[in-house]
Protein backbone atom coordinates (compact mmCIF):
# COMPACT_ATOMS: atom_id res chain seq x y z
CA UNK A 1 0.00 0.00 0.00
CA UNK A 2 1.44 3.55 -0.97
CA UNK A 3 -0.59 6.48 -0.43
CA UNK A 4 0.46 9.85 -0.31
CA UNK A 5 -1.14 12.05 2.69
CA UNK A 6 -2.23 15.48 2.69
CA UNK A 7 -3.81 17.27 5.43
CA UNK A 8 -4.63 20.89 5.94
CA UNK A 9 -1.55 22.69 7.91
CA UNK A 10 0.13 19.09 8.30
CA UNK A 11 3.34 18.19 6.60
CA UNK A 12 2.77 15.37 3.67
CA UNK A 13 3.85 12.19 4.50
CA UNK A 14 4.26 8.70 2.43
CA UNK A 15 2.97 5.22 3.93
CA UNK A 16 4.42 2.21 2.51
CA UNK A 17 3.11 -0.75 3.76
CA UNK A 18 3.02 -0.36 7.73
CA UNK A 19 5.53 2.30 7.45
CA UNK A 20 6.18 5.82 7.09
CA UNK A 21 10.21 5.10 6.05
CA UNK A 22 10.61 8.85 5.46
CA UNK A 23 11.30 11.81 8.75
CA UNK A 24 8.52 13.76 8.50
CA UNK A 25 11.06 16.96 8.92
CA UNK A 26 14.79 17.13 7.79
CA UNK A 27 16.53 17.68 11.16
CA UNK A 28 17.06 14.33 12.48
CA UNK A 29 14.95 13.81 16.03
CA UNK A 30 16.84 14.16 19.37
CA UNK A 31 16.42 11.13 21.44
CA UNK A 32 16.63 13.08 25.03
CA UNK A 33 13.43 15.54 23.78
CA UNK A 34 11.36 12.05 23.04
CA UNK A 35 12.22 10.59 26.08
CA UNK A 36 10.91 14.09 27.89
CA UNK A 37 7.58 14.03 25.40
CA UNK A 38 7.04 10.73 25.73
CA UNK A 39 6.93 10.70 29.95
CA UNK A 40 5.16 13.92 29.82
CA UNK A 41 1.32 13.64 31.36
CA UNK A 42 0.94 16.58 29.07
CA UNK A 43 2.32 16.31 26.09
CA UNK A 44 2.81 12.36 25.23
CA UNK A 45 0.18 11.22 27.52
CA UNK A 46 2.10 7.91 26.45
CA UNK A 47 2.23 6.58 30.14
CA UNK A 48 -1.56 6.82 30.61
CA UNK A 49 -1.71 3.86 28.76
CA UNK A 50 2.11 1.93 28.56
CA UNK A 51 4.65 1.11 31.13
CA UNK A 52 7.99 1.41 29.67
CA UNK A 53 11.42 1.30 30.93
CA UNK A 54 10.83 4.67 33.02
CA UNK A 55 11.38 3.74 36.71
CA UNK A 56 11.42 6.93 38.18
CA UNK A 57 7.73 7.25 36.22
CA UNK A 58 4.75 6.24 39.02
CA UNK A 59 1.44 5.73 37.83
CA UNK A 60 1.96 4.01 34.79
CA UNK A 61 -1.04 2.86 32.97
CA UNK A 62 -1.89 -1.32 31.71
CA UNK A 63 -3.96 -0.15 28.67
CA UNK A 64 -1.38 -1.14 26.03
CA UNK A 65 2.01 -3.40 25.98
CA UNK A 66 5.03 -2.00 27.21
CA UNK A 67 7.53 0.31 25.32
CA UNK A 68 10.57 -1.25 26.54
CA UNK A 69 12.90 -3.20 23.44
CA UNK A 70 10.34 -1.61 20.80
CA UNK A 71 13.21 -0.23 19.00
CA UNK A 72 13.80 -3.82 18.53
CA UNK A 73 10.53 -5.03 16.99
CA UNK A 74 10.21 -2.24 14.81
CA UNK A 75 12.01 -0.37 12.48
CA UNK A 76 11.92 3.45 12.80
CA UNK A 77 9.18 3.67 10.12
CA UNK A 78 7.36 1.47 11.53
CA UNK A 79 7.22 3.22 14.76
CA UNK A 80 6.38 6.66 13.01
CA UNK A 81 3.52 5.35 11.32
CA UNK A 82 2.08 4.14 14.76
CA UNK A 83 2.47 7.75 16.36
CA UNK A 84 1.12 9.51 13.16
CA UNK A 85 -2.14 7.37 12.58
CA UNK A 86 -2.26 4.16 14.76
CA UNK A 87 -5.66 3.74 13.34
CA UNK A 88 -4.82 3.50 10.04
CA UNK A 89 -3.37 0.13 10.66
CA UNK A 90 -6.13 -1.01 13.42
CA UNK A 91 -9.44 1.63 13.44
CA UNK A 92 -10.25 -0.53 16.34
CA UNK A 93 -7.27 0.63 18.41
CA UNK A 94 -7.38 2.85 21.63
CA UNK A 95 -4.30 3.97 21.00
CA UNK A 96 -4.65 8.27 20.00
CA UNK A 97 -3.30 9.45 16.30
CA UNK A 98 -0.97 11.68 17.54
CA UNK A 99 -0.34 13.97 13.84
CA UNK A 100 -4.08 13.73 12.51
CA UNK A 101 -6.60 16.48 12.43
CA UNK A 102 -9.45 15.06 10.20
CA UNK A 103 -12.35 13.62 11.04
CA UNK A 104 -12.69 14.14 14.50
CA UNK A 105 -15.63 15.44 16.25
CA UNK A 106 -16.16 17.97 19.34
CA UNK A 107 -12.37 18.68 19.20
CA UNK A 108 -12.10 21.19 22.76
CA UNK A 109 -11.13 24.76 21.55
CA UNK A 110 -8.05 24.79 22.60
CA UNK A 111 -6.74 21.48 20.57
CA UNK A 112 -8.78 22.24 17.35
CA UNK A 113 -6.93 22.06 14.06
CA UNK A 114 -4.01 20.59 15.73
CA UNK A 115 -2.37 17.85 15.86
CA UNK A 116 -1.36 15.82 19.21
CA UNK A 117 1.80 16.26 18.74
CA UNK A 118 4.24 18.47 16.03
CA UNK A 119 6.32 16.85 13.28
CA UNK A 120 9.85 17.99 15.30
CA UNK A 121 7.86 16.08 18.63
CA UNK A 122 7.06 13.00 16.34
CA UNK A 123 10.97 12.81 15.45
CA UNK A 124 12.23 13.23 18.39
CA UNK A 125 10.26 10.50 19.99
CA UNK A 126 10.89 8.24 17.05
CA UNK A 127 14.54 8.77 17.97
CA UNK A 128 13.85 8.02 21.39
CA UNK A 129 11.98 4.91 20.68
CA UNK A 130 14.63 3.41 18.45
CA UNK A 131 17.06 3.74 21.64
CA UNK A 132 14.48 0.99 23.53
CA UNK A 133 16.00 -1.67 22.80
CA UNK A 134 15.89 -5.21 24.42
CA UNK B 1 -0.57 4.81 46.93
CA UNK B 2 -3.35 6.30 45.26
CA UNK B 3 -4.79 9.92 44.90
CA UNK B 4 -7.28 8.83 47.68
CA UNK B 5 -5.33 7.89 50.41
CA UNK B 6 -3.19 10.53 49.97
CA UNK B 7 -5.95 13.27 50.52
CA UNK B 8 -7.66 11.03 53.37
CA UNK B 9 -4.67 11.66 55.30
CA UNK B 10 -4.94 15.45 54.35
CA UNK B 11 -8.07 15.54 55.05
CA UNK B 12 -7.46 14.14 58.87
CA UNK B 13 -9.66 11.40 58.43
CA UNK B 14 -8.91 8.54 60.38
CA UNK B 15 -9.79 4.99 59.08
CA UNK B 16 -10.27 2.23 62.18
CA UNK B 17 -11.06 -0.98 61.35
CA UNK B 18 -14.40 -0.44 63.03
CA UNK B 19 -15.68 1.41 60.03
CA UNK B 20 -14.59 -1.55 57.94
CA UNK B 21 -18.19 -3.12 59.66
CA UNK B 22 -20.37 -0.10 58.13
CA UNK B 23 -18.88 -0.11 54.63
CA UNK B 24 -19.90 -3.54 54.36
CA UNK B 25 -23.37 -2.89 55.41
CA UNK B 26 -23.12 0.43 52.90
CA UNK B 27 -22.29 -1.78 50.06
CA UNK B 28 -24.52 -4.68 50.70
CA UNK B 29 -26.23 -3.51 47.58
CA UNK B 30 -23.55 -2.73 45.20
CA UNK B 31 -22.23 -6.32 45.82
CA UNK B 32 -25.54 -7.87 45.50
CA UNK B 33 -25.64 -8.02 41.72
CA UNK B 34 -22.70 -10.50 41.28
CA UNK B 35 -25.02 -13.28 42.64
CA UNK B 36 -27.11 -13.32 39.82
CA UNK B 37 -24.16 -13.43 37.07
CA UNK B 38 -24.56 -9.83 36.65
CA UNK B 39 -21.14 -8.36 35.91
CA UNK B 40 -22.00 -4.76 36.07
CA UNK B 41 -20.04 -3.10 39.13
CA UNK B 42 -20.25 0.13 40.80
CA UNK B 43 -17.43 2.45 40.60
CA UNK B 44 -17.32 1.41 44.59
CA UNK B 45 -15.64 -1.53 43.61
CA UNK B 46 -12.72 0.07 41.84
CA UNK B 47 -11.72 1.98 44.74
CA UNK B 48 -9.24 1.13 47.84
CA UNK B 49 -10.60 0.16 50.95
CA UNK B 50 -10.01 3.24 52.60
CA UNK B 51 -11.85 5.47 50.72
CA UNK B 52 -14.33 2.80 50.50
CA UNK B 53 -14.61 3.15 54.23
CA UNK B 54 -14.55 6.44 54.10
CA UNK B 55 -18.02 6.00 51.91
CA UNK B 56 -19.39 3.44 53.74
CA UNK B 57 -19.57 5.40 57.33
CA UNK B 58 -21.69 7.95 57.33
CA UNK B 59 -19.91 10.04 60.16
CA UNK B 60 -16.48 10.00 57.95
CA UNK B 61 -18.54 10.54 54.79
CA UNK B 62 -18.43 14.15 53.57
CA UNK B 63 -20.95 13.87 51.31
CA UNK B 64 -22.93 13.69 54.19
CA UNK B 65 -22.38 17.56 55.30
CA UNK B 66 -23.97 18.53 52.18
CA UNK B 67 -27.05 15.97 53.03
CA UNK B 68 -27.30 18.23 56.17
CA UNK B 69 -26.90 21.07 54.48
CA UNK B 70 -29.64 19.87 52.31
CA UNK B 71 -32.18 19.06 54.63
CA UNK B 72 -31.65 22.45 55.87
CA UNK B 73 -32.59 24.23 52.98
CA UNK B 74 -35.46 21.35 52.78
CA UNK B 75 -37.08 23.22 55.95
CA UNK B 76 -35.98 26.87 54.92
CA UNK B 77 -38.95 29.16 53.49
CA UNK B 78 -37.95 30.95 50.34
CA UNK B 79 -39.27 33.01 46.96
CA UNK B 80 -42.19 34.86 47.27
CA UNK B 81 -44.46 32.17 47.88
CA UNK B 82 -42.60 31.88 51.05
CA UNK B 83 -43.44 27.90 51.14
CA UNK B 84 -40.03 25.44 52.03
CA UNK B 85 -39.93 21.92 50.16
CA UNK B 86 -41.32 20.78 53.47
CA UNK B 87 -44.42 22.73 52.95
CA UNK B 88 -45.36 21.28 50.48
CA UNK B 89 -43.73 17.88 50.53
CA UNK B 90 -43.94 17.15 54.55
CA UNK B 91 -41.38 14.43 55.85
CA UNK B 92 -38.80 13.73 52.42
CA UNK B 93 -37.69 10.52 54.40
CA UNK B 94 -41.35 9.48 53.33
CA UNK B 95 -41.99 11.79 50.16
CA UNK B 96 -38.86 11.47 48.60
CA UNK B 97 -38.67 7.61 49.29
CA UNK B 98 -37.50 6.17 46.21
CA UNK B 99 -37.82 9.49 43.95
CA UNK B 100 -34.03 10.23 43.11
CA UNK B 101 -33.81 6.22 41.93
CA UNK B 102 -35.69 7.28 39.17
CA UNK B 103 -34.15 10.08 37.54
CA UNK B 104 -33.63 11.45 34.29
CA UNK B 105 -37.26 11.17 34.52
CA UNK B 106 -39.93 12.25 31.39
CA UNK B 107 -41.60 15.72 32.37
CA UNK B 108 -44.73 17.06 31.34
CA UNK B 109 -43.61 20.40 30.88
CA UNK B 110 -40.98 20.46 28.78
CA UNK B 111 -41.86 16.95 27.08
CA UNK B 112 -38.33 15.48 27.76
CA UNK B 113 -36.30 14.06 30.15
CA UNK B 114 -34.87 16.19 32.60
CA UNK B 115 -32.57 15.67 35.48
CA UNK B 116 -33.36 15.59 39.25
CA UNK B 117 -31.43 18.52 39.58
CA UNK B 118 -33.61 20.68 36.87
CA UNK B 119 -36.49 19.07 39.22
CA UNK B 120 -35.63 20.85 42.36
CA UNK B 121 -35.14 23.97 40.03
CA UNK B 122 -38.45 23.76 38.66
CA UNK B 123 -40.26 23.63 41.93
CA UNK B 124 -38.31 26.45 42.77
CA UNK B 125 -38.74 28.38 40.48
CA UNK B 126 -43.25 27.50 39.64
CA UNK B 127 -43.93 26.66 43.49
CA UNK B 128 -41.29 28.77 45.59
CA UNK B 129 -41.35 31.15 43.20
CA UNK B 130 -37.45 31.80 43.86
CA UNK B 131 -34.41 32.17 41.73
CA UNK B 132 -33.09 28.64 40.39
CA UNK B 133 -29.61 27.31 42.22
CA UNK B 134 -27.21 27.88 39.50
CA UNK B 135 -25.59 24.81 38.57
CA UNK B 136 -22.97 23.21 40.52
CA UNK B 137 -23.63 25.65 43.27
CA UNK B 138 -23.31 24.24 46.87
CA UNK B 139 -27.17 24.53 47.27
CA UNK B 140 -28.04 22.36 44.71
CA UNK B 141 -25.44 19.47 45.31
CA UNK B 142 -27.53 19.73 48.93
CA UNK B 143 -30.73 19.58 48.15
CA UNK B 144 -29.98 16.67 45.19
CA UNK B 145 -27.84 14.76 47.88
CA UNK B 146 -30.34 14.93 51.00
CA UNK B 147 -33.24 14.04 47.99
CA UNK B 148 -30.76 11.14 46.94
CA UNK B 149 -30.04 9.86 50.31
CA UNK B 150 -33.87 8.95 50.63
CA UNK B 151 -33.03 6.18 47.98
CA UNK B 152 -30.27 5.31 48.97
CA UNK B 153 -29.64 1.19 48.55
CA UNK B 154 -33.01 0.81 46.65
CA UNK B 155 -32.21 -0.27 42.69
CA UNK B 156 -32.17 2.70 39.86
CA UNK B 157 -35.27 2.26 38.51
CA UNK B 158 -35.06 4.67 34.83
CA UNK B 159 -35.78 3.05 31.68
CA UNK B 160 -38.96 1.97 31.32
CA UNK B 161 -40.59 5.17 29.95
CA UNK B 162 -41.52 4.65 26.77
CA UNK B 163 -41.63 8.51 26.46
CA UNK B 164 -38.05 8.57 26.97
CA UNK B 165 -36.87 5.59 24.62
CA UNK B 166 -35.95 7.82 21.78
CA UNK B 167 -33.85 10.05 24.28
CA UNK B 168 -31.92 6.79 26.23
CA UNK B 169 -31.52 6.15 22.51
CA UNK B 170 -29.99 9.47 21.76
CA UNK B 171 -27.67 9.28 25.18
CA UNK B 172 -26.62 5.32 23.94
CA UNK B 173 -25.19 6.91 20.32
CA UNK B 174 -23.40 9.64 22.47
CA UNK B 175 -22.01 6.82 24.89
CA UNK B 176 -20.30 4.92 21.39
CA UNK B 177 -19.42 8.31 19.63
CA UNK B 178 -15.90 9.01 19.23
CA UNK B 179 -14.71 12.44 20.12
CA UNK B 180 -11.85 14.80 21.17
CA UNK B 181 -8.67 15.29 20.00
CA UNK B 182 -7.96 11.68 21.08
CA UNK B 183 -10.71 10.61 19.35
CA UNK B 184 -12.21 8.34 22.07
CA UNK B 185 -16.11 7.01 23.13
CA UNK B 186 -16.94 6.55 26.22
CA UNK B 187 -17.41 2.95 25.39
CA UNK B 188 -13.42 2.83 24.52
CA UNK B 189 -12.99 3.26 28.43
CA UNK B 190 -16.14 2.46 30.26
CA UNK B 191 -17.19 -0.68 27.91
CA UNK B 192 -13.68 -2.01 26.49
CA UNK B 193 -11.31 -1.30 29.14
CA UNK B 194 -12.87 -1.01 32.44
CA UNK B 195 -10.24 -2.49 35.67
CA UNK B 196 -7.61 -1.42 33.60
CA UNK B 197 -4.76 1.53 34.64
CA UNK B 198 -5.10 5.09 32.89
CA UNK B 199 -2.08 6.52 34.12
CA UNK B 200 -2.65 5.93 38.55
CA UNK B 201 -6.76 5.47 37.80
CA UNK B 202 -8.62 2.82 37.67
CA UNK B 203 -11.13 3.21 35.03
CA UNK B 204 -14.66 1.62 36.61
CA UNK B 205 -17.67 0.98 34.27
CA UNK B 206 -18.96 4.55 34.59
CA UNK B 207 -22.44 3.98 36.72
CA UNK B 208 -23.66 7.29 38.05
CA UNK B 209 -25.39 5.24 41.08
CA UNK B 210 -23.83 7.83 43.53
CA UNK B 211 -24.10 11.32 42.62
CA UNK B 212 -23.54 13.68 43.57
CA UNK B 213 -20.63 12.44 45.06
CA UNK B 214 -17.47 14.09 47.46
CA UNK B 215 -14.94 13.68 45.35
CA UNK B 216 -11.14 13.96 46.59
CA UNK B 217 -9.57 15.22 43.29
CA UNK B 218 -11.93 17.96 44.03
CA UNK B 219 -12.44 18.23 47.77
CA UNK B 220 -15.91 19.21 47.17
CA UNK B 221 -19.15 17.88 45.97
CA UNK B 222 -19.81 17.68 42.69
CA UNK B 223 -22.61 16.78 40.04
CA UNK B 224 -22.63 13.82 37.08
CA UNK B 225 -22.20 16.88 34.66
CA UNK B 226 -19.64 18.03 36.31
CA UNK B 227 -17.53 14.02 36.44
CA UNK B 228 -18.71 13.91 32.28
CA UNK B 229 -17.11 17.13 31.87
CA UNK B 230 -14.00 15.94 33.31
CA UNK B 231 -14.28 12.54 31.09
CA UNK B 232 -14.83 14.98 28.18
CA UNK B 233 -12.14 17.14 28.66
CA UNK B 234 -9.77 14.28 29.90
CA UNK B 235 -10.13 12.92 25.92
CA UNK B 236 -9.77 16.65 24.84
CA UNK B 237 -13.46 17.35 23.52
CA UNK B 238 -15.50 20.11 24.21
CA UNK B 239 -17.81 19.53 27.20
CA UNK B 240 -21.16 19.91 26.96
CA UNK B 241 -22.84 22.47 28.83
CA UNK B 242 -25.08 22.14 32.02
CA UNK B 243 -28.19 21.13 31.34
CA UNK B 244 -27.76 20.50 27.19
CA UNK B 245 -30.27 18.49 26.35
CA UNK B 246 -26.97 16.19 25.31
CA UNK B 247 -25.87 15.91 28.84
CA UNK B 248 -29.12 15.03 29.86
CA UNK B 249 -29.87 11.94 27.31
CA UNK B 250 -25.80 11.30 28.40
CA UNK B 251 -26.92 10.90 31.89
CA UNK B 252 -30.19 8.65 31.38
CA UNK B 253 -29.07 6.69 28.82
CA UNK B 254 -26.34 5.83 31.83
CA UNK B 255 -29.16 5.43 34.36
CA UNK B 256 -30.70 3.09 32.10
CA UNK B 257 -27.67 0.72 31.51
CA UNK B 258 -27.30 0.80 35.77
CA UNK B 259 -31.22 -0.29 36.15
CA UNK B 260 -31.52 -2.51 39.08
CA UNK B 261 -28.59 -1.19 40.92
CA UNK B 262 -28.18 0.30 44.18
CA UNK B 263 -28.18 4.41 44.45
CA UNK B 264 -25.65 5.04 46.95
CA UNK B 265 -25.62 8.52 47.05
CA UNK B 266 -24.00 10.32 48.77
CA UNK B 267 -20.91 8.11 47.05
CA UNK B 268 -17.13 9.43 47.48
CA UNK B 269 -14.98 8.71 44.95
CA UNK B 270 -10.80 9.36 44.49
C1 LIG C 1 -4.94 5.65 25.10
C2 LIG C 1 -3.95 4.64 24.99
C3 LIG C 1 -2.60 4.90 24.37
C4 LIG C 1 -1.81 6.03 24.42
C5 LIG C 1 -2.09 7.35 25.12
C6 LIG C 1 -0.61 5.70 23.69
N1 LIG C 1 -0.68 4.43 23.22
FE1 LIG C 1 0.74 3.46 22.12
N2 LIG C 1 -0.46 1.81 21.94
C7 LIG C 1 -1.67 1.65 22.58
C8 LIG C 1 -2.18 0.33 22.32
C9 LIG C 1 -3.50 -0.26 22.87
C10 LIG C 1 -1.23 -0.32 21.50
C11 LIG C 1 -1.29 -1.78 20.97
C12 LIG C 1 -1.54 -1.86 19.49
C13 LIG C 1 -2.83 -1.23 19.11
O1 LIG C 1 -3.89 -1.54 19.70
O2 LIG C 1 -2.80 -0.36 18.21
C14 LIG C 1 -0.17 0.65 21.27
C15 LIG C 1 0.95 0.42 20.49
C16 LIG C 1 2.06 1.26 20.42
C17 LIG C 1 3.26 0.98 19.68
C18 LIG C 1 3.55 -0.32 18.93
C19 LIG C 1 4.12 -1.24 19.98
C20 LIG C 1 4.53 -2.59 19.48
O3 LIG C 1 5.30 -3.22 20.22
O4 LIG C 1 4.08 -3.00 18.42
C21 LIG C 1 4.11 2.04 19.85
C22 LIG C 1 5.50 2.20 19.28
C23 LIG C 1 3.43 2.98 20.71
N3 LIG C 1 2.19 2.48 21.02
C24 LIG C 1 3.98 4.18 21.16
C25 LIG C 1 3.28 5.15 21.88
C26 LIG C 1 3.83 6.43 22.24
C27 LIG C 1 5.26 6.86 22.01
C28 LIG C 1 2.83 7.14 22.84
C29 LIG C 1 2.81 8.58 23.27
C30 LIG C 1 3.38 9.57 22.44
C31 LIG C 1 1.67 6.25 22.90
N4 LIG C 1 1.98 5.06 22.31
C32 LIG C 1 0.45 6.58 23.49
C33 LIG C 1 -2.33 2.60 23.37
C34 LIG C 1 -1.87 3.89 23.62
C1 LIG D 1 -9.86 7.74 28.31
C2 LIG D 1 -10.72 7.11 29.26
C3 LIG D 1 -12.12 7.62 29.53
C4 LIG D 1 -13.07 8.09 28.66
C5 LIG D 1 -12.96 8.21 27.14
C6 LIG D 1 -14.23 8.41 29.44
N1 LIG D 1 -14.00 8.15 30.76
FE1 LIG D 1 -15.38 8.23 32.26
N2 LIG D 1 -13.90 7.77 33.62
C7 LIG D 1 -12.59 7.44 33.32
C8 LIG D 1 -11.85 7.23 34.55
C9 LIG D 1 -10.37 6.84 34.65
C10 LIG D 1 -12.77 7.45 35.62
C11 LIG D 1 -12.49 7.35 37.11
C12 LIG D 1 -11.64 8.50 37.56
C13 LIG D 1 -11.32 8.43 39.03
O1 LIG D 1 -10.94 7.38 39.52
O2 LIG D 1 -11.49 9.46 39.68
C14 LIG D 1 -14.05 7.78 34.98
C15 LIG D 1 -15.25 8.01 35.69
C16 LIG D 1 -16.50 8.07 35.09
C17 LIG D 1 -17.76 8.04 35.81
C18 LIG D 1 -17.90 7.97 37.33
C19 LIG D 1 -18.22 6.59 37.80
C20 LIG D 1 -18.41 6.55 39.30
O3 LIG D 1 -18.29 5.46 39.85
O4 LIG D 1 -18.65 7.55 39.92
C21 LIG D 1 -18.75 8.11 34.87
C22 LIG D 1 -20.26 8.11 35.14
C23 LIG D 1 -18.11 8.19 33.57
N3 LIG D 1 -16.75 8.16 33.75
C24 LIG D 1 -18.79 8.28 32.36
C25 LIG D 1 -18.16 8.61 31.14
C26 LIG D 1 -18.86 9.04 29.94
C27 LIG D 1 -20.36 9.17 29.81
C28 LIG D 1 -17.91 9.28 29.00
C29 LIG D 1 -18.04 9.87 27.63
C30 LIG D 1 -18.63 11.17 27.51
C31 LIG D 1 -16.63 8.94 29.59
N4 LIG D 1 -16.83 8.57 30.89
C32 LIG D 1 -15.41 8.94 28.92
C33 LIG D 1 -12.07 7.31 32.04
C34 LIG D 1 -12.71 7.68 30.86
Amino acid sequence: MIGVVLALALLPYTVVGDAVPAPLVEAPGDPARGRAVVTSRQRGLCLLCHTGPFPEERFQGDLAPSLAGVGSRLSEGQIRLRLIDSRRLDPGSIMPSYYRTDGLERVGAAWRDKPVLSAEEIEDVVAFLATLRD
Amino acid sequence: MSAGSRRLSFLGVGVAPVLIVSALVGSAAVGLADADGDSRRSGFDFMGPQTQAMQGDDTSNPGMLAVLEGEDIWNRKAGAADKSCADCHGDAARSMHGVAAHYPAFDTGTGGPINLDQRINTCREKNQEAEPFPWESAEILALSAYVGLQSRGMPVQVGDDARLAGAIKAGDEAFHRKQGQLDFSCADCHDANWDRKLGGSVIPQGHATGYPIYRLEWQSMGSLQRRLRNCMAGVRAEPYSYGSPEFVELELYLMSRSRGMAVETPAVRP
